[in-house]
Order: structure tokens, then sequence, then C-alpha cells
């Protein structure tokens, strides 16, 4: 080997190193290119994702099962603009993202130049902080920074733009410091006033509901929110980003509130006098109408983001640190409490929910004769895997349907977009996150619809050896559309119609490298999931063709006030 | 809606005064005024706008996390320094130059510029004396004028900023 200079692009390589990345997701190209040549020589993986939508994704999916940075790397232009709905996803659901493009040459920046585009702008609003790095000796700590704002505080994607020029200067590596964020100072540690005004206020509540958010997941603190909800004899809910949070077969676990929620849960905050959020945002599928929302409850508000703390509902007792360290501080002073206190009993308010949830369960019929509905097939997975998978979905019905039918047992579990509703997530999602748990069952459950977005990358899996497995949903059509409507437009069925004939699902997995299968009749369901679980060398896709009518309830319609929960279309 | 003076410290790096203003176009906000410039600490700026809008609270927080913004300051104008710099040029034939002059020299103003036909100055002060000045101004043809973003401090003393401009001499 010559002794080539040292350059922008090995200390890149260098600093992702010393990161700890493992692996990267990304797609080359011409201004990326220098940054490709040393990661021949790294010992950091390299996945090569079939379109950059793709790679982020499946960054967002590794992030979101491991709870670390997800890196992925695009060239410039299009690559950084097919990048930009994987960064805005991350944005809405807290995801640790570094995502790294290339850039022009720094003389031709601004000169529309082949593969422009003025990315850092383009990400100014899709990202927690972005850089233009034009000077190769500012890597190492541009890359510290990045991994560092990523990772703390309110975690979110960051965007670092490199010129292909600035790759290929010459330059040194040093240890990194993060000396250049004097801005940057997030608050982990709550308030101890606040905090035993939590207590004294949860403790005093007759009916209270801790509303876990995805913040609980984010922060580790899934032991912490067990030993507080049994302590506190508080009943929880967890939103859709805070799925496994708190086992689903817990006593006090009421299920997922909002739009699709539990009846139980939904109407258990309507109904609190306390409500206690952890780490969530009171986003608009949770809230519905927001002025009729918890119309009596005080709000004792926990989240790391000051900004979030009053953004919809003033809090009464506003609470900002991080969910596991504000747990634990109030986790010590119930345990002291309890020394001498025994923790309430709330026999009414158990009474009342235990009520709710005989009289209004998640429900579904399955006929003998089929069709398949998609809330069996997932009920039928569970059992056959003892729910022992990390769950991937798309957005639609069976989104929700996998998080209503689906028992979560443990955080880290559940992977699916939240916030943005991106459609075709999971599959590169799946990818990602069988890359970092290669020994655990990655299942993903998608739609027709979703899985038309981006089912390219089962051939990546194909290639790189990432055997993730996919249920589709098939009924023909955006079923969540299609419900909808038919519910608020009169049964117009506009652009939401895919038709069942094109494509042949098993044909087109097995064109892309996966063993795949076609379920339609009920009593094949078992033996089919059985027969997918046995092949654990390369992907593989089940077509579940599903009933094409079925509806997704709970629901309460869009603007809806979350006192009228409907059970089904009758009702509407 | 409702003018508010806000103050903020960022880092001098590239982009910081776009992300600063984006966050007001995002939410169709419209600033009013704007001054940046460097503080007495190496690598440090001072943005002052001025902008209308209904509340700031969401909007302080929102600035507030901004990785690239050190501080950020909500002033009341009872309780700030304001100070802007204006350029004013009257149309004034030579006869008239004497009373131009007159009145001008009430407001502090500086002659800078002198044609035939035109005088110009350069005035600063707090909002108002820019805007009385402009009034005294307005009857003899204002031909031109330009006008800096507000620059604010918070003020320490309980003294009125009337108190303090006016009878210094």
């Amino acid at each position: 080997m010559t002794n080539k200079p040292f350059t922008g692009s090995n200390s890149l390589l260098l600093s992702l190193e010393y990161e700890g990345v493992e692996v990267i997701f990304g797609v080359p190209g011409g201004a990326i290119l220098p940054a490709y040549d040393p990661l021949l020589d790294s010992p950091i993986r390299h996945v090569l994702a079939r379109h950059e939508q793709g790679a982020g994704h499946m960054a967002e999916g590794y992030a979101m099962a491991t709870g670390r940075v997800g890196v992925t790397m695009a060239t410039s232009g299009p690559g950084a603009t097919n990048l930009i709905t994987p960064l805005q996803n991350a944005k809405m659901d807290s995801t640790p993202l570094v995502a790294i493009t290339g850039q022009v040459g720094t003389s031709a920046i601004g000169s529309d130049a082949f593969q422009e585009a003025y990315t850092t702008g383009l990400a100014m609003h899709c990202t927690k902080h972005s850089y233009l790095v034009t000077d190769a000796d500012d890597i190492p700590n541009v890359i510290h920074e990045a991994f560092h704002l990523a990772a703390t505080g309110r975690p979110g994607p960051v965007l670092i733009d490199i010129p292909k020029d600035v790759l290929n200067a010459e330059t040194e590596w040093y240890e990194p410091t993060l000396a250049g964020l004097p801005g940057y100072n997030p608050t982990t540690d709550g308030h101890p006033r606040q905090i035993r005004a939590a207590v004294e206020m949860i403790e005093a509540a007759s009916q209270p509901v801790l509303y876990v958010g995805g913040g609980v997941i984010k922060a580790s603190a899934s032991p912490e929110l067990f030993e507080f909800a049994e302590a506190m004899n508080a009943p929880v809910v967890t939103t859709l980003m805070a799925r496994g949070a708190f086992p689903d077969s817990h006593r006090l676990h009421l299920g997922m509130p909002g739009m699709h929620g539990a009846y139980t849960a939904t109407t258990a905050i309507q109904n609190a006098d306390v409500l206690v959020s952890l780490g969530a945002r009171f986003d608009d599928r949770v809230t519905g109408k927001v002025d009729a929302f918890a119309p009596n409850a005080k709000i004792i508000h926990v989240d790391v983001d000051p900004a979030e703390i009053g953004k919809v509902r003033e809090a009464d007792v506003p609470v900002v640190g991080d969910a596991r360290n504000v747990l634990r501080a109030m986790n010590e002073r119930v345990r002291t409490l309890r020394e001498t206190t025994p923790a309430p009993a709330r026999d009414a308010w158990f009474a009342q929910l235990d009520s709710w949830a005989t009289s209004h369960p998640y429900s579904y019929d399955q006929a003998a004769d089929g069709p398949i509905k998609a809330q069996y097939f997932i009920e039928r997975l569970h059992s056959l895997t003892n729910g022992n998978a990390v769950i991937v979905a798309g957005v639609g019905q069976h989104q929700m349907w996998a998080s209503q039918f689906w028992s979560f047992a443990e955080p880290d579990n559940w992977v699916n977009s939240g916030g943005l509703g991106t459609m075709g997530f999971a599959v590169p999602a799946a990818v990602g996150a069988k890359t970092a748990r290669p020994n655990d069952l990655v299942f993903a459950l998608d739609g027709d619809g979703c899985f038309q977005m981006t089912f390219q990358e089962l051939i990546t899996a194909a290639v790189e050896d990432i055997p993730v497995k996919v249920a589709v949903f098939n009924n023909g059509g955006y079923g969540m559309v299609k419900q909808w409507q038919n519910l608020f437009y009169g049964g117009r069925i506009s652009a939401s119609d895919l038709g069942t004939a094109v494509p042949d699902y098993p044909k087109l997995a097995e064109a892309m490298g996966c063993v795949a299968f076609r379920v339609t009749h009920p009593d094949e369901v078992d033996v089919t999931i059985e027969k997918a679980l046995a092949v654990t060398d390369r992907p593989v896709v089940i077509e579940v063709v599903v009933d094409p009518d079925e509806m997704c309830f709970p629901m309460v319609p869009a603007g809806g006030s979350n006192d009228d929960v409907v059970m089904g279309p009758e009702e509407l | 809606m409702k003018q508010h003076t806000l103050s903020v410290i960022v880092e001098d790096k590239p982009g910081v005064l776009a992300r600063v203003s984006a966050m007001f176009s995002n939410r169709g906000f419209n600033i009013h005024s704007l001054a940046v410039g460097p503080t007495h600490v190496d690598g440090r700026s001072h943005i002052t706008l001025v902008v209308d809008a209904p509340e700031l609270e969401q909007l302080k927080k929102q600035l507030h996390k901004l990785v690239n913004v050190i501080k950020v300051q909500e002033l009341d104008t009872t309780e700030a320094l304001e100070s802007e710099v204006m350029i004013l040029r009257v149309s004034c034939a030579p006869a008239g130059r004497g009373e131009v002059s007159d009145t001008a020299s009430l407001f502090g103003a500086r002659m800078t510029d002198l044609s035939q036909n035109s005088m110009t100055f350069e005035v600063s002060g707090t909002p108002n004396h820019l805007a009385s000045f402009v009034d005294h101004m307005k009857p003899y043809g204002i031909v031109d004028m330009v006008k800096s973003g507000r620059v604010a401090l918070k003020k320490l003393s309980d003294v009125s900023p009337s108190l303090v401009g006016g009878n210094s001499q």
C-alpha cells in the first residue's frame, strides 16, 4: 500500500469508530464517494439500501430496537432529499439518528452544480441540528457533537453535510470535545420541589392515570415506571410510542389511549382527577378535541423537553427532566412514604375501570370460513411465538391492530412510525432492527399499501443476509383511507383501491430472494406461521389475504371529544 | 397582534440567523425589525428582534431549543434600553436650510449630507424619538429614509428611559 495522505474521509471513519458505530445504512454517489473508500478498510459494516429513504428508516429501526444512535449515509442532491422523510420521521418520534451526506465541492456550492441541493437548509426543520463542514479539521468535533446531540436530552436526528473537497482534504484526527456546544445543556434532573409536589398530588388522587409516552422508552425507564406504578397503585396507559414500556398483562395496564385506543384507557383519562404525563406530548391522536380532553384532571407533566410542557395543555405541576431520573427521584420519596403509609386502595376507581374493560374490550369477528381478519393473524402470531419478537409496523389499520392485539411485555420490541405516520416505514425499519438484533425474531406487520412503497428493501435484506419476516395484510387498498371514505365521505371510494390482482406478492417476494407464502383461509394461518418461523436463513414474506371491509375500532372521529368513543360502525 | 422585543444571545456561526428567523416565518409571524451584531464576548452575537406575534411563550422555548442559541429574553419596553439609528433625507431649497437645521438639532440629529435641494440627517434614539423626528420632518418632504433594526438591552436601574436620556446634559 502506498502512503496515502490522511484525509477528511479517514477522519470521518475514525470518528464514527470512536463513537462506537457498528453499522451504517447508506447508498453511495458522487459527492460522498471519498467516504466510501476508507469504509472498505473499516470494521464498520455498511448495509447497502436500495433507496436512501430505506437507508434512513433502517437506521431508525436500528435505533428504536436498541436505543443506540442509528447512522445513515447518502450522497448530495437526490441522496440527501430522499433522506428528508426519515429525518422528519425521526424528529417526530425523537429517534437518535446521525445522517451524513456528501455535498458538492465548496467552490461549487450555490452554483446549481450537478446533484446539488441546499441540504442543510432542507434539513433545518426536520433535524434537531445540522452541520455544514467547511474545514476537514472540524470533523472529529462535529461528529462527536452530532452523536451527543442525537442521543441526549430529547433525542433526535442530526445531519452532517460534508463537501467533497473537505472529504478529500488532508487533515489530522484528534480526541474530540464538546466545547463547541455552549448553548446546549438539557435539564435531566427534575426539580426536587416539583417532584415532591407530584408525588403528593398522585398520592392524594382518587382517580389518577399515568399517561406514559415514548420518553419512557427513550430514557430506558421501564423498571422505574414499574416500581412507581405499583408503589402508587396507579393505573397506566401507554401511547403508541410507548407500547412495551409497561407490560400489557399487568393488572394496572389499561392499554393504549386515543383515536384507536382501548376504550378503558381513553375513558380513564377522561375521568381522571390527576393525569401524570411521563414523556408524552399530548399528541392530537391521543387528546382528540383538546378542550374536551381530561376535563377534570390536574396535570403533572414530566418531559425532558421544556417546550413540550404547556404546549398543548397547561401543567399544574411541570417537571423538566429525563423520565428515568424523575421516576427514580419519585420512587425514592415513595419508598420513604410507604414505610409509614400503605398505597391508596382506590377500590371504586379500579371497580369502574374493570367494569369498562369488561363491557368495552377490543373485539373482532373471525368467521370460521374466512375471510381472515388481520387481528386474528396477529393474535395467532403472538401465541405461536410466545410474544418473543420485535414487531415492526407501517402506518394505517394494520398498525393500529398490531398495537391493539399484540401483547407487549418489554420495551424496545415495538418499532413504528408514530408522529409522522410514514407509510412504507415497516420493511426498511425491520431490516434495521434485525441488523441490530440478529438473534431475535423481527416480524414486520405491514399493509399492502405500505409494502408497495418500500418493498425493494427486501432485496437489501436478502443480499445482506438480514432474514426479516414480513406479513403483508392484503386488503386491496389503503384501508384507513377507505375506512374514512366509508364513514365520513358517504362511501365514495376515491383513489384508495389498489386491487388484489397485481402484484402477485409471493412471486414478487421470491424475485427479491425471499421465501414466500400466501394464506387465504383462517385454518391455514397457524401452519403458515409455523412454516415461516422455520425459515431462518432468508427473509420471508407472508401475504395474508384479509377482509377488505374490516374497519378499525374503537375510534374517536378526528376532532371529536374523547368522551365519544365509537365502538363500531353501527354507532356512527 | 402585539409587538414584542426579543433579545437573543447566539453563537456567532453561519446559519444561526436563518434558524432564528425561520422560527418566526414558520409560524407566519412577521419580523418587524432585526439587528445582529457582536457582543463583548468573542464568538457571541446579540440578535434583537421586534416581532408581531400573539404570544411568545412557546416560541421562546422553541428558540431556546436551537443548539446555537445561548439565551433568550423578552424585553418589555418599560424595562428595556432601546435604540435605533435612522438616516433621513428631506427636500430643502437653500433658503429653508436654517429652519430645517433648527428642527433637526432639537432631536440631536446630525447633518451628514447636503445637496442643492436636500439635507440628510443621521439620528439615533428610542423608537418614539425617531417617530417624532419623522413627524417633524414630514412637512418639508421626506425624500428617502432608512432605519436600522432596534437594539435593546435590559435596564438594570429603576429610572425610566425618558429621564436617562433627556436631562443628562
